[in-house]
This record gives structure tokens, C-alpha cells and sequence, in this order.
């Protein structure tokens, strides 16, 4: 359904003396999602998670650059391409209520979002009832305001936003932090719904362990660039290829609770070679002279040269 | 329990706005007897004017007894307290009127005017702020931000002289001065040649207060635009106008009447200048006047006036809020 390789995002800055600078904020990213499937992408901030979901609909600000492909059901995804597809055929679960208008009813605005997909008014209306009654969301929720709502029913009606565009994509930006675990599960669950469904479902979170709950595979991030993609149940069968995403899983508390030693490379000075090198325990030489390709490995992917089958 | 609430919320709202009403105006008017009991001139002086050298300082006496400026300013304070109480604001000593009727008189002249510069600047000035601010950066934008910088920073007496030249000397298109033809009882002045002498004062008025409302309405779009709500808008595929449209204009339009009802209080004091300039017969005039001559009563009276007008507006803008933004309740407590 989607694929995206190569993707790279160039910020273009002006800093005191109106020099111009350029950012590498995502390099070499690639990813793939089919259909029917919650593809979770994890990462340390900074790593480029958010940015990507922000290059799919469209919404990088007006000084970024793309290059690399994305690939929508077989077209070419250019940003007038996402901006048509934007809020119809891929749509953004946000991170929090904060992404709702405070001063405009929920009900108006997922309203909105219906007619935005393309729906008629009295369409969307019943759209939105529906999709309020699936998610035990009572017909009063509709005139509260976000600030009125409880930490869960502000999840389920975030939900709803996306349920209504019939969207076949579905992007979730860092659903769970700072949820009650219930809620998280719940949340999830409906992740998981959503894919069970027939659509694609991205799942960007740096919860290792919430990820792996409901996703089919992980592509591990790394400053902006994809360095492993692995099925969930490597994780627990140790079949892990990166050192990065072994080093993670390690600093799991219910694991070995190691943090990983060291900061991801600033994007204003990215070393040439592999962006792990400088907290890598198996670097050499053919690691810091260019920066190693994707490839396959035990059916996943890994960008290491030092990874073994 | 919610009505309950909310009728007790109104209570607190109201006890706490009359509670400061009541000490503003108490300061106002100290501190304007004070001032005035400090201004070197002598109301007996001023009131005579230039028959001075003919009338002797026996009768200067007797005009100062009968107007009781020879009793120390803290007595004549209570006893103007006294009246007040009883409803009376005192004798203008210039116009030889009771201070309310000449309030209500030139009010009454000065409320069209100040409406007009209060409706056109609000408008004027949402109506460019949204544009620069939705336009951010264009020259658009650039343009209009030119010319509130230029226009803040002109002084309003200038503003107005300057339009008075262009459109009352060079285009003859205005009348150069008052509030009706010269010669015409203001019984026969009829309804278009009122707007025609009301209108240049008005817009040399509300011109004060478009660049402030324009700098401050922009301002706030580009940080409404800068939100997340505005963010995920986007990414359902909301265009800039309907953004504005739906998310823009609700969140700005509390900022905008805060400040719409702000600026009442620069419009009353923009008006002292404004009608000095086209010699317009209003409130503001008739403060000059009462403060060149040391008329007391008058220019307390008016100062009262104009607290309890602009407190007026920002009840009113209290009262406002809750209708608009539902976190905000009457009473102070904000929920959440
Ligand atoms: S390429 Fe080299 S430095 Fe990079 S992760 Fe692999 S072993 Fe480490």
C-alpha cells in the first residue's frame, strides 16, 4: 500500500549573519506498510518519526525539502498528491486533545473531519453517530468541549476522527504517553480494529513494548534514517539485526535495563560514514567510510554492514 | 447543580465589579482633586477672565465664598462627596449648568462620534490583522504592517489636522469645523448634514485605534496559526480560509473584543484631542475647557463619567467571554 524509500527531508535555515544553512533532518528512510497491517515505528525523539508522518500529509513546513520516493498504492505520493489524498484516503490520529480546536464542540469538529473526507452534511452527521456509538461515545459527547472530555474518551473520539474519513491509511502519532494502562490498551485494541478492518495502520510511539503489543512489524529510526525493520516476534526471539535496535531492546526495564551510552548525531554535523558509528561496539573502518545500504537479512531489513545472517 | 453554580458564580461576579467600582471611582475622584488643588490656576481668575483688572478683590472674595473655594480642599472634597450621594454633581463653573445636564449634553454628541470610530476601527482593524496575519510575510502583509507602525506612531491631533487639510481645505468635501452648518438652530439641523459634520472626527478617531487592533489581531492569527489544532486542520485537508474561518476566527475573537473594549478607553481620551481640532462640541471639548479653567466640579464630574463608561465596556467584554469560551465561568474560577 505504501512505500517509501530513500525519503530524505532538508530543512533550509537562515541563521544570524543570513547564512544559509542546510538540515538533514531524515536521511535514507525507507519503510513499507500493506494493507491490513500495524506497522510500528519507534525511535528516540529527534529521530524522524514525526517528520515523516508530517511529509506523508503534506504538513512539513514551507522551508523543507523532499527527495527519495513515496509510493501510494503504486503512484508516485508528490506533495500535491498528499495534499489531494490528505484527511480522504490517509488520515492522522493525533498525539493529544491539544489537536482539537479548544473552543469548537468535538462533535462539530469530527463533523467537520467527515465533510472534509468528502461526505455531505446530513452523511456526516450520521457518520459521526455511528462511529460515536462504536466507540461507547454517548450523542452528548458531541457538544462538550475537548477540555470537558476524561483521558480515555478524549482517545476514542481522536479515533473517531480517523473512523470517519474511511480512511485507508492510518497514521497515529504517539498514541499512549502519559495514559492510564488501560486506556493504553484500549487505545491499542483500536489500533489493532482499525488494520483488522483492511487498512494500513502506522503506529509511531517510542514504546518499544506498547508497539510490539499490537504490531505486525517495527521499523526501528535512528537520526532520521531506518535502521532495521523487524517482525514484532524478533523482538522476543532475539532475532534482532541492528546493534541499535539490540541496544534498545536491552534498555528495556523488564530486560537488562542498560541505557544506550551516548546522543543521536545532531543533523547539523551527520558523520559520512554509518549515523551509529560513534556508539557503536562494532565499528571499523568500512562502517565510518560511507554510510552503509538497507538490505535483507533473515527476513527483515537492516542497515549495518557488520549484521550477520 | 449547574444553574446553581452558575447563579452563584454571577453573584461573586457582580459583588466583585460593583466592590471595584465603587474604590475606582473613590481613587478617581482623590486624585483629581488633588491634582486640580495643585494646578496653579486660579479658577476665580479664569472664570473672570479678562474683566479681571475692573473687579475688585472684595467681590474676588465674595465669588470665591460663594463658590466655597476659600474652605480647605479636603472639606470642599466632602462636601462634593455629600451631593454626589444625594445625586448632585455640582454647578459647572464654566458653563453655569448643572454638571449632569452638560455630561449628558455633550455626551450625547460625543456617543455618535465615538460609536462610529469604535464600530470603524474594530472592523478596519480585525479585517487587516486577519489578512496580514493569514498572509503572513507577503507584501501584503509587509504593506500593512507599514502602515500601522506608521499610523501608531503618529501623533492623533497631527492625523487629524492632516485630514482636516486634505478634506475640508484642499477637497472641500467636509465641513471645516462643528457639529452643524454655522447659523442653523440645532433643531433644524437635519439628519445628513449631522453625519456630514460627524464623520471626519469620527475617522481621524478611529484611525488611533486600527493599528493597535490591526498589530495585536494579526499577532494572535499567526500564533492560532501555529497550533496544533490548526496543524491537524491541515492535515484533514482544511484550507487556510476555512481554517480561519472555523478555528481562526473563534480563537481570536476573544483577544479582539478584550481589546475592542480596551481601546474605549484610548477612544475617550483620543476624543479630547480629536474634537479640540475640529472644534466639535462634545465631551472631550468640554473637558479641555473645564481643565483650562479650573472647573472643578465639571471636569471631576466628567472623569467619573468617562471611569464609569470605560468600566462599563470591560464588563461588558467580562460578560462576553463565557459566551465564547466555555472553559471561562463569571465568578473567576476557571475550569479545568
Ligand atoms: S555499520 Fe558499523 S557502525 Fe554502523 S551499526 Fe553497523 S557495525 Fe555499527
Amino acid at each position: 500500500m505504501l512505500s517509501i524509500s530513500n525519503l530524505g527531508v532538508t530543512f533550509t535555515q537562515y541563521d544570524q549573519g543570513l547564512r544559509r544553512k542546510q538540515l538533514a533532518v531524515i536521511t535514507d528512510l525507507d519503510l513499507d506498510v500493506k494493507a491490513g497491517e500495524v506497522v510500528a515505528v519507534v525511535g528516540a525523539s529527534g529521530s524522524g518519526k514525526s517528520l515523516l508522518a508530517h511529509a506523508l500529509l503534506g504538513i512539513l513546513p514551507e522551508n523543507a525539502a523532499l527527495s527519495g520516493t513515496m509510493r501510494f498504492k503504486g503512484e508516485i505520493l508528490t506533495p500535491e498528491r498528499c495534499r489531494a489524498l490528505r484527511g480522504k484516503t490517509i488520515a492522522l490520529i493525533p498525539q493529544s486533545i491539544g489537536y482539537l480546536d479548544p473552543l469548537m464542540t468535538v462533535g462539530g469538529q469530527v463533523q467537520r473531519v467527515a465533510q472534509l473526507a468528502g461526505r455531505a452534511k446530513a452523511e456526516a452527521s450520521a457518520s459521526v453517530s455511528k462511529t460515536f456509538a462504536r466507540y461507547n461515545l454517548s450523542e452528548t459527547v458531541r457538544d462538550r468541549y475537548p477540555f470537558q472530555l476524561s483521558g480515555g474518551m478524549a482517545r476514542r473520539v481522536l479515533v473517531s476522527t480517523a473512523v470517519v474519513t474511511q480512511a485507508q491509511l492510518v497514521i497515529a502519532d504517539e498514541p499512549t504517553p502519559g495514559l492510564h494502562p488501560d486506556v493504553v490498551v484500549e487505545t491499542l485494541n483500536h489500533l489493532r480494529e482499525l488494520a483488522v478492518e483492511g487498512r494500513g495502520v502506522i503506529l509511531i510511539t517510542h514504546d518499544i513494548e506498547a508497539a510490539l503489543q499490537i504490531a505486525d512489524r517495527v521499523a526501528v529510526f535512528y537520526a532520521g534514517t531506518t535502521v532495521e525493520i523487524a517482525a514484532a516476534k524478533d523482538f522476543l526471539s532475539g532475532n534482532l539485526r541492528h546493534p541499535y535496535t539490540q541496544a534498545l531492546w536491552r534498555s528495556l526495564p523488564q530486560n537488562e535495563f542498560i541505557p544506550v551510552p551516548g546522543n543521536q548525531p545532531s543533523p547539523e554535523q551527520l558523520p559520512v560514514g554509518c549515523l551509529f558509528s560513534d556508539r557503536c561496539d562494532w565499528v571499523s573502518e568500512t562502517c565510518t567510510a560511507e554510510r552503509p545500504q538497507l538490505r535483507e537479512l533473515r527476513s527483515g531489513w537492516v542497515r549495518c554492514v557488520h549484521a550477520k545472517g | 447543580m449547574r444553574i446553581k453554580a452558575l447563579l452563584i458564580g454571577a453573584t461573586i461576579f457582580a459583588a466583585q465589579k460593583l466592590l471595584r467600582l465603587g474604590l475606582l471611582l473613590i481613587a478617581v475622584a482623590v486624585f483629581t482633586f488633588v491634582l486640580l488643588s495643585l494646578s496653579p490656576i486660579d479658577p476665580v481668575k479664569a472664570y473672570i477672565g479678562a474683566d479681571m483688572m475692573q473687579i475688585s478683590p472684595e467681590q474676588q472674595a465674595l465669588i470665591a465664598e460663594r463658590w466655597g473655594l476659600d474652605q480647605p480642599i479636603w472639606s470642599r472634597f466632602l462636601d462634593w462627596l455629600g451631593q454626589l450621594l444625594q445625586g448632585n454633581m455640582g454647578t459647572s463653573l464654566v458653563f453655569n449648568q448643572p454638571v449632569s445636564q452638560v455630561i449628558a449634553l455633550r455626551f450625547q454628541a460625543s456617543l455618535q462620534m465615538l460609536a462610529i470610530a469604535w464600530f470603524l476601527s474594530g472592523l478596519l482593524g480585525l479585517g487587516l490583522g486577519i489578512i496580514a496575519g493569514a498572509l503572513q510575510g507577503r507584501w501584503i502583509d509587509r504593506l500593512i504592517r507599514l502602515y500601522a507602525y506608521t499610523l501608531a506612531s503618529s501623533p492623533t491631533f497631527w492625523v487629524a489636522l492632516l485630514l482636516l487639510i486634505v478634506f475640508a481645505v484642499s477637497f472641500k468635501v467636509a465641513p471645516i469645523c462643528c457639529a452643524a452648518p454655522p447659523g442653523v438652530l440645532s433643531g433644524n439641523v437635519t439628519f445628513w448634514q449631522h453625519l456630514h459634520h460627524l464623520l471626519l472626527p469620527a475617522v481621524a478617531l478611529s484611525i488611533i485605534g486600527i493599528a493597535n487592533i490591526t498589530l495585536h489581531t494579526r499577532q494572535k492569527l499567526i500564533d492560532v496559526l501555529h497550533s496544533d489544532y490548526v496543524l491537524f486542520a491541515q492535515a484533514q485537508g482544511e484550507s487556510l480560509w476555512n481554517i480561519i474561518r472555523y478555528h481562526g476566527f473563534r480563537n481570536i475573537l476573544l483577544p479582539a473584543i478584550t481589546l475592542q473594549f480596551a481601546s474605549l478607553s484610548e477612544l475617550f481620551g483620543g476624543s479630547v484631542l480629536v474634537e479640540q481640532v475640529f472644534a466639535y462640541p462634545g465631551l472631550g471639548e468640554a473637558t479641555v475647557q473645564a481643565a483650562l479653567r479650573s472647573d472643578i466640579p465639571l471636569l471631576v464630574g466628567i472623569v467619573f463619567f468617562s471611569a464609569l463608561f470605560v468600566y462599563t465596556g470591560n464588563t461588558l467584554a467580562d460578560l462576553a467571554y463565557p459566551l465564547i469560551d466555555p472553559r471561562i465561568q463569571l465568578g473567576g474560577q476557571r475550569s479545568l
